[in-house]
């Protein structure tokens, strides 16, 4: 099955072929590197920009106020912040100018730790983006749902910010994407770029197919009766994975993948906090005024009598920075231990 | 040897046709009747804050006559500041717009009572939504003029904006974006330098001996021209413009002008009286070379006035949005 990075580089194959996306651009997007994380190699609408983040994103408007549909990438999340007020400027175009004008723009950015990157290629994006009305946010935690949400993404007629978990991206998928081959190896000699001279090289690309995640649905990993573990983007697949574990003990989680952060399943979270009584929330975006935050809000304004322990929120520790030594990325982002003692910690907790 | 240019020169005779001297003067007229109501409904209590471009007809009104109207990348588009009403007027917007904006109601054609005074939105000829942050114009159009590029045809993309703001990266950027060996654009970049950024005098910022300057580095051919009077200003536009559309590459202007209410409404929105003003001296040409009597031009300026002053009237009484209608067009979906 296809990784990540390779699901995100079919999706934009397949939007350029046939969604009209007209630009992939952004810092070493084009030939002969294909993105940092191989995410555009072998595209045939990708162009190197300048190294101008702002640049970047006030093109990608432009781009979309001209009639083309651009898919900008921030290479690093951590650089975007420059950028702010034109994601609040894009934002706020459809409305500002009470329905003139709207944005079609996607905007991809690699989100999180988990490649030991330091201050600055470890931040998260969610917790900020979520603060910027207009945009539609969404995180994929596997390879079929990026790929799925990026067709969705691309089909807006909106400004969509695609944050990509980095410590997922050369995770392979368990789910085949519609047109893959069946073989690993195949897939990686149809469409990744050789070492060395580039050059000659030209992508084969499978047939693939339409396949689209709507944008604000959940998906629910796992059914559990016990308690309900709400995450998304790198923390996911540490959740499911407390979740089996916990299941050999004896408890019963019940794990939802938002994927969506904007708009969001609250649907799927209500129906499964009602049903569990109990919700931890986990990402790993800094956790003062955290998105997580806003779900426990929300889960105590409006299910309170449905709960029967009070909502958690794991998530990052309120540090300026995501320090490179191991021990450093450890204590400062949620890790798998921390998920599963709070999971364990909360199945257990008697009022 | 090269002689100077005669337009320059207010002794020699006005180089363009009677009617388009006469449509010019009527628009700026159009305007500064306009902008004075604005401010007055300001004063009045009719309106939160203003902000427009007194000062700035003679520039802006040619502009809007010599773009090529319409929607969609094969005509222009216009990134514009706050200061260009001259500029709406003259790609033939009705001023009551701007008094509903002023006004903010629920009839406001730019943004339905959201935004301020002089922050324009028209779709339908390519005018990029106004908004207050300096200079992210600058950042954005490079988008569409490449979009143009890409297309073939003739048509440009246009940025405005203020010399205070050059300052700011995303002018930079403009200049960067533009100007790429790989990809050249066709975009005019327009800095109207009226001196002043609110408070602030030119020599508080610009080291440079003119704005334009900037454009050299980046080989972008580059000129500033006096803004003050419009027949240079119309000139000069249509010259830049002609070597944009045709060439498919940037051009830098800085037009010379003044700013005959201050900053903003934030700054008493006083006349200033050491200012050239564009519309006196245009007159006084008018007058001089016999293109229109000053009983013509009062007359004018008259019932302009009135015009204005009953159209405020009828802004005046119109409901002011819902306070529902906060939750419309935050997506497209909800168009």
């Amino acid at each position: 099955m296809a990784n990540m990075a390779q699901a995100i580089r079919m999706a934009l194959h397949y939007a350029e072929e046939k969604l009209g996306v007209t630009d992939i651009f952004g810092e070493d997007v084009g030939a002969p590197l294909g993105g940092v994380f191989t995410c555009t190699q072998g595209l045939k609408t990708t162009w190197n920009s300048p190294l101008d983040e702002r640049g970047i994103i006030g093109a990608a408007m432009g781009i979309a106020m001209g009639g083309g549909r651009p898919v900008a990438e921030i290479q690093f999340c951590d650089y975007v912040y420059n950028t702010i007020d034109l994601l609040k400027l894009a934002g706020n175009t459809c409305w500002s100018s009470n329905g003139d004008w709207n944005l079609p723009m996607v905007v991809r950015t690699p989100v999180g730790s988990g490649i030991r990157g330091s201050i600055y290629h470890s931040h998260s994006f969610d917790a900020t983006m979520t603060h910027i009305p207009g945009w539609k946010v969404v995180m994929p935690s596997t390879p079929l749902d990026a790929y799925g949400l990026l067709i969705s993404a691309c089909k807006d007629q909106n400004p969509v910010m695609f944050l990509e978990p980095k410590a997922l991206l050369r995770v392979k998928g368990e789910e085949r994407i519609p047109g893959e081959p069946d073989d690993d190896r195949a897939l990686s000699k149809l469409i990744d770029a050789p070492l060395g001279d580039r050059s000659q090289w030209v992508p084969q690309w499978p047939q693939l197919e339409e396949y689209s995640v709507p944008i604000g649905k959940g998906k629910l990993v796992r059914e559990g009766t016990q308690v309900t573990v709400v995450s998304y983007g790198r923390t996911l697949p540490l959740c499911a994975r407390a979740a089996a574990t916990l299941a050999d003990e004896g408890i019963s989680v019940e794990v939802i993948d938002l994927r969506s952060l904007w708009p969001y399943d609250w649907e799927m979270i209500k129906s499964s906090v009602q049903k569990t009584g109990r919700v931890l929330f986990v990402n790993e975006d800094t956790e003062v005024t955290n998105f997580g935050e806003h779900l426990m809000r929300r889960t105590v304004e409006e299910l309170f009598y449905s709960l029967l322990a009070a909502p958690r929120l794991v998530a990052g520790k309120f540090v300026p920075g995501i320090g490179l030594a191991d021990t450093l990325e450890m204590a400062s982002v949620p890790q798998q231990n921390d998920i599963t003692t709070a999971l364990r910690t909360l199945a257990n907790e008697q009022p | 040897m090269s002689r100077p240019r005669l337009i320059k020169e207010s002794s020699a005779p006005l180089p363009l046709d009677r009617e388009l001297l006469v449509r010019i003067h009527d628009l700026m007229v159009k305007t500064r009747t306009l902008e004075e109501r604005l401010i007055q409904m300001y004063k009045q209590g009719h309106g939160y804050f203003w902000i427009g471009g007194p000062g700035e007809e003679a520039f802006n009104v040619p502009l809007g006559l010599l773009m090529k109207k319409g929607q969609g990348p094969e005509y222009d588009y216009l990134h514009a500041h706050y200061r260009q009403s001259g500029t709406l007027l003259a790609l033939g917007e009705e001023p009551i717009g701007a008094l509903r904006q002023m006004k903010n109601t629920a009839t406001d054609p730019y943004s339905g009572g959201r935004n301020f005074a002089g922050h324009f939105s028209l779709r339908k000829y390519n005018v990029a939504p106004v908004s207050s942050p300096i200079e992210v114009q600058y950042a954005i159009a490079p988008g569409t003029a490449m979009v143009q590029k890409r297309l073939g045809g003739d048509g440009i993309t246009i940025v405005t904006g203020g010399d205070a703001g050059t300052a700011e990266g995303d002018f930079a950027s403009c200049l960067v974006w533009s100007s790429r060996p790989v990809n050249p654009l066709p975009i005019l970049i327009i800095v109207t330098n009226n001196k002043w950024g609110i408070s602030t005098s030119g020599d508080g910022q610009h080291g440079e001996t003119r704005v334009s300057d900037r454009g050299k580095a980046f080989n972008i051919q580059s000129k500033t021209i006096n803004g003050n009077d419009p027949v240079e200003a119309y000139l000069e536009l249509k010259a830049a413009m002609e070597y944009v559309r045709k060439e498919r590459k940037p051009f830098l202007l800085e037009a010379m002008v003044s700013r005959l209410y201050g900053h903003s409404s934030a700054s008493g929105a006083n006349y200033v009286a050491d200012e050239v003003d564009c519309l006196k001296s245009f007159e006084a040409r008018l007058e001089q070379e016999g293109v229109l009597t000053r009983q013509q031009m009062d007359d004018l300026r008259n019932r302009y006035t009135e015009e204005m002053a009953a159209a405020a009237r009828t802004a005046r009484d119109e409901p002011l949005p819902a306070p529902e209608s906060i939750w419309k067009h935050i997506f497209a979906e909800d168009k």
